[in-house]
């Protein structure tokens, strides 16, 4: 099997992700698409990683998880503020810009 | 154009049969977590496409990350997303339906776009070159290799990602903490407000739940001196969840006769 | 140059007394009308004894000056408010006051049944006020406030029964016209000031020797201009007639003695600039010219008494700013007739008004008729101001009118002959309006109605008219025996007893040629009119009466040359303003409203919209990079 394989599945996972951020309304299902689209690029990391024999790529993968990590903490906590005030976790509704 | 014929060098066999049978169903959880309707479906689809990632990484020589993955997405981000769904409402389904006007179609458009033009790209960038492969990499172990790299290469690196994670280890505190504006109500402060309220019906308490032993108290309704079930006595939470049972099986049997 | 302390009162207690009849309202309904009369007597009273005060200093020590406040001062331009009482001043402010406090007393039984009565007379002191502010101001700009002010009090008093709308437009008319002259004396303020540093009359005076002709030409036709507004002359005389509209009163003393002759007052008191500049000389002879005829043709035609006599005060200030455009002996001759014009005719606006008064406010002259009998007091005071106006010797106006012919005779050359020439035929048309308006009035059959009761007014109306009719007989002689106006003035308007030029006939020549003038004019109106006057005016008359009944078509004139050209330039300019002007302005906006309209379909404040520009953002990137790296 040839390893670009890799790489193909990592851009459909990714385009997936990105349709899903734009399409979905809840804003939990935005953020797990956004989580789809980071692992996405990891596994393209690791792929690239394997090609270029050496691990520069793993280490880079290993901070996207960190960071994914720290953006899924702040992010959730986002979430659950707006659901508290406004009882939705539809990004819709937080349209206040609009008015 | 497009360069999809790129040829990187091949992997043994058992990795193309894992990779043929696993890849497809990951592209399927994929659009799986797009269509769904209820968020929990999605939690679990992107769940599993994670644990597929991570048998992907081990089987790429990237042992370390692959645990990682499982622990720190599967175990750790995944149950994160799972707490805030309870939180918001784990049945609540969403509607799929699109609201502005042409979002769904341009969305697919620019993604496919966007892929396309990566794929492009990544093949551009990797062409005439040949795999090199892992093995000397990670002859001392992968784990070790990659300490050494986060110690030395990327050590600034790494720091900085700690001050990252303490930052939102506050903000998520910050965030999440609400100040109470009022104190709590305490049982004078609830007499006072029985006493004051629009009727006295309430006056004497609210009725208790759990007449018949036979069911789990708290999820039946009181019974009225005339043998209607009073909807006060049961907690509106259980009642928002459907959780009640139906009152009717309490009724009296004469009211019945009487409906007839 | 003496300095004096209560010049102030003057002007101050008219003013006050005005304040206070407007302000206090109908409270004061009661005793109005007398403390008006009583400031004005006292304004009067103050004036002669300024006079006196002044006769007896000697010299530069007449003109006496008080300031009041320093009113601008703006770097190097600064005007005080401070007046200035020297021999010019004086013979107005007795015109005025005098003459005023005896319309005061007139007016008192005349608007007897008037509601508003105590409003007409808070506008009189009003313009008592203003007019001596007038005359009184040491430089132009204080001068112009007086001015502006009694052109307010004369709008007030024309549209003083302004319930009328006819009366309600007049002064309006009389408002714009005013305007138009108004403008010229600012800009003559203006050109002074930046030819002079100064406006003040002493400067200015200073400075005229040394400034330019073209400069002082300029001054001069402004200030002609100026004067044409406000004493009716050609081409701004169109209001006056208009003017009638107001209370009779009002006629005699702002629209005969006083506000009317403010431009004669204007260009003597500018005799500096006018010195200095013989275009603007011709100019206002010019100007006088044409008014003194076409006022005594309007007038052979009016059958309105007030309006008759309207034209007649055009006609006669005509003279007045024909004389104060001959040369320094001009100025004086032109003041001494404005003060005996001032006297008859105010005299004779007052008979009119007597007249109105006793026959129901009935002006139409063919509905008079025998009235003379009936009101024999009226009858003999009008007759003294009739044969002063006429120009019969020893009566003022003979003495003063004959000067002006006189002077136009020897201006010198074809200019001396046409003046001349002007002037007689002036003369000739005044006796023959002036006799077709007494002979109509008071004598032959009676034309007016049953219901009318023609009666002799009150002493309080006879009397003013019996005081101004004895001024119409004395002034002239008084003001002509040793030249004593003449050389009174001399300081001020720089004029000697010489006549300028060379004499082209004997005066007493030109006298005979006056007084035959005259006797024609009466001849042809005697003949005229000592038969049957039909009561409504004939139709069938020649094209020259109707072009004359008709004021020589200076409304039509107006209305064609200015009016509708005017309107079709606004009509024009707001098309331009709306479509041009606007209309790149709203292309402007419009073009920003439609792009922002456009634009802000992309901000509709959903993040989902902003996420796919974002995508959207990254494909462009991810496509440029892909195009670049090609």
């Amino acid at each position: 099997m040839d390893l670009s394989n890799y790489i193909y599945l990592s851009v459909i996972l990714f385009t997936i992700g990105a349709i899903g951020v734009v399409v979905r309304r809840n804003a939990i299902v935005v953020f797990m698409c956004i989580e789809l689209m980071l692992n996405a690029a990891n596994l393209a990391f690791v792929t690239f990683a394997r090609i270029n024999g050496n691990l520069d790529g793993q280490v880079a993968s290993f901070f996207t998880m960190v960071v994914a990590a720290c953006e899924v903490v702040v992010g959730l906590a986002i979430i659950v503020t707006i659901y508290r005030s406004r009882r939705s976790a539809s990004v819709d509704d937080a349209s206040l810009l609009k008015r | 154009m497009l360069n999809l014929a790129v040829q990187l060098g091949s992997t043994k066999t058992p990795e193309a049969v894992l990779f043929w049978i696993l890849a497809p169903l990951a592209v399927l959880a994929a659009l799986g977590i797009l269509m769904a309707k209820k968020a929990v479906h999605s939690a679990l689809l992107l769940a599993w496409i994670m644990i597929t990632l991570a048998i992907f990484y081990i089987a790429e020589d990237a042992l370390f990350l692959g645990i990682v993955q499982v622990v720190v997405y599967t175990g750790a981000v995944m149950m994160l997303f799972l707490f805030i769904l309870m939180l918001v409402g784990v049945d609540s389904s969403d509607s799929l339906v699109e609201n502005i006007k042409g979002q769904r179609a341009s969305a697919i458009v620019a993604a496919v776009g966007l892929g396309g033009l990566l794929v492009s790209l990544v093949g551009r960038a990797t062409l005439g070159r040949s795999a090199v492969g892992l093995a000397s990499a990670n002859q001392g172990g992968n784990v070790q290799g990659l300490a050494e790299q986060l110690f030395t290469k990327y050590v600034w690196a790494f720091e900085v990602v700690s001050a990252l994670l303490i930052t939102a280890a506050l903000g998520a505190m910050v965030l999440a903490h609400s100040q109470k504006v009022h104190s709590r109500n305490n049982q004078r402060d609830l007499s006072i407000a029985r006493f004051r309220g629009a009727s006295l019906a309430a006056a004497a308490g609210l009725p208790g739940s759990g007449v018949f032993a036979r069911h789990n108290a708290v999820d039946v309704p009181a019974l009225l001196p005339d043998g209607s079930p009073a909807p006060t006595s049961i907690s509106s939470v259980l009642e928002a969840r459907g959780d009640m049972i139906t009152s009717k099986i309490f009724e009296l049997q004469q009211k019945e006769e009487e409906e007839n | 140059m003496t300095t004096s302390s209560h010049l102030v009162y003057l002007i101050a207690l008219p003013l006050i007394s005005a304040a206070l009849l407007l302000l206090l309202g109908r409270k004061t309904d009661k005793w109005g009308h007398i403390l008006a009369t009583l400031v004005s007597a006292s304004a009067f009273g103050i004036g002669v004894s300024e006079f006196f005060a002044m006769q007896g200093r000697t010299g530069d020590a007449r003109a006496a000056t008080q300031k009041i406040f320093s009113w601008i001062s703006v770097g190097t331009f600064k005007v005080d408010a401070s007046l200035l009482l020297d021999q010019l001043s004086i013979c107005f402010v007795l015109l005025i006051t005098g003459v005023g406090t005896l319309i005061h007393i007139y007016s008192i039984a005349y608007m007897s049944h008037d509601h508003d009565r105590r409003r007409f007379f808070a506008y009189l002191n009003l313009f008592i006020a203003a007019m001596l502010l007038l005359v009184l101001g040491d430089s132009y700009l204080n001068l112009y406030v007086g001015w502006e002010g009694v052109g307010l009090a004369s709008y007030l008093l024309i549209g003083f029964w302004n319930q009328k709308p006819a009366y309600a437009t007049a002064a309006k008319k009389a408002f714009v016209a005013n305007r138009v002259g108004d403008v010229g004396l600012s800009l003559a303020i203006m050109i002074a000031f930046a030819q002079f540093g100064t406006v003040t009359f002493a400067g200015v005076k200073a400075g005229a020797p040394h400034a330019s002709t073209a400069a002082l030409t300029a001054i001069g036709a402004m200030l002609l201009l100026a004067a044409a507004g406000k004493s009716a002359q050609f081409p701004l005389q169109s209001w006056l007639g208009d003017a009638m509209a107001g209370p009779t009163p009002v006629s005699a003393l702002i629209h005969a003695a006083t506000m009317v002759t403010a431009g004669v007052y204007l260009i003597t008191r500018s005799n500096f600039i006018f010195d200095g500049s013989s275009t603007a000389r011709l100019m206002v002879v010019i100007v006088g010219g044409i008014t003194l005829i076409f006022g005594a043709l309007i007038g052979t035609a009016k059958d309105d008494i007030k309006k008759a006599l309207a034209a007649s005060t055009m006609s006669q200030i005509g003279y007045m700013i024909l004389a104060s455009g001959l040369g320094p002996v001009g100025y004086a001759i032109a003041i001494m007739h404005l003060l005996t014009h001032g006297f008859f005719k105010a005299g004779m606006f007052l008979g009119a008004g007597s007249v109105m008064h006793g026959m129901d406010d009935e002006v139409n002259m063919r509905r008079y008729g025998g009235i003379g009998k009936l009101m024999p007091i009226t009858f003999a005071t009008f007759g003294l101001g009739y044969l002063a106006i006429i120009g019969v010797p020893p009566f003022a106006g003979f003495y003063s009118k004959d000067k002006i012919i006189e002077l136009a005779f020897n201006a010198g050359g074809t200019k001396g002959i046409i003046l001349g020439g002007a002037t007689l035929l002036g003369a000739a048309i005044t006796a023959f309006y002036m006799t077709r308006l007494i002979v109509m009035t008071f004598t032959g059959a009676k034309r007016w109605d049953e219901k009318a009761h023609p009666h002799e007014s009150p002493i309080l109306m006879w009397l003013p008219m019996a005081v101004l009719a004895v001024g119409s007989v004395a002034t002239g002689f008084l003001f002509n025996s040793g030249n004593s106006l003449v050389n009174w003035l001399a300081p001020v308007l720089n004029s000697r007893n010489e006549v300028g030029g060379e004499e082209l006939m004997k005066p007493i020549v030109v006298s005979a040629l006056a007084l035959l003038a005259v006797i024609i004019g009466v001849g042809i109106a005697v003949g005229m009119y000592r038969k049957e006057v039909p009561v409504v005016a004939p139709e069938k008359v020649s094209v020259f009466t109707r072009i004359v009944r008709k004021d020589l078509m200076q409304d039509a004139f107006n209305e064609a040359v200015l009016m509708r050209p005017g309107q079709k330039l606004t009509e024009g300019l707001v098309k331009t303003d709306y479509f041009a002007i606007d209309g790149l302005v709203r292309l402007v906006a419009g073009i920003f409203a439609s792009t922002s309209t456009a634009l802000r379909k992309i901000q509709n404040g959903y993040v989902r919209s902003y996420a796919l520009i974002m995508v959207g953002g990254a494909l462009a990137l991810i496509a440029t990079i892909w195009v670049v790296t090609l």
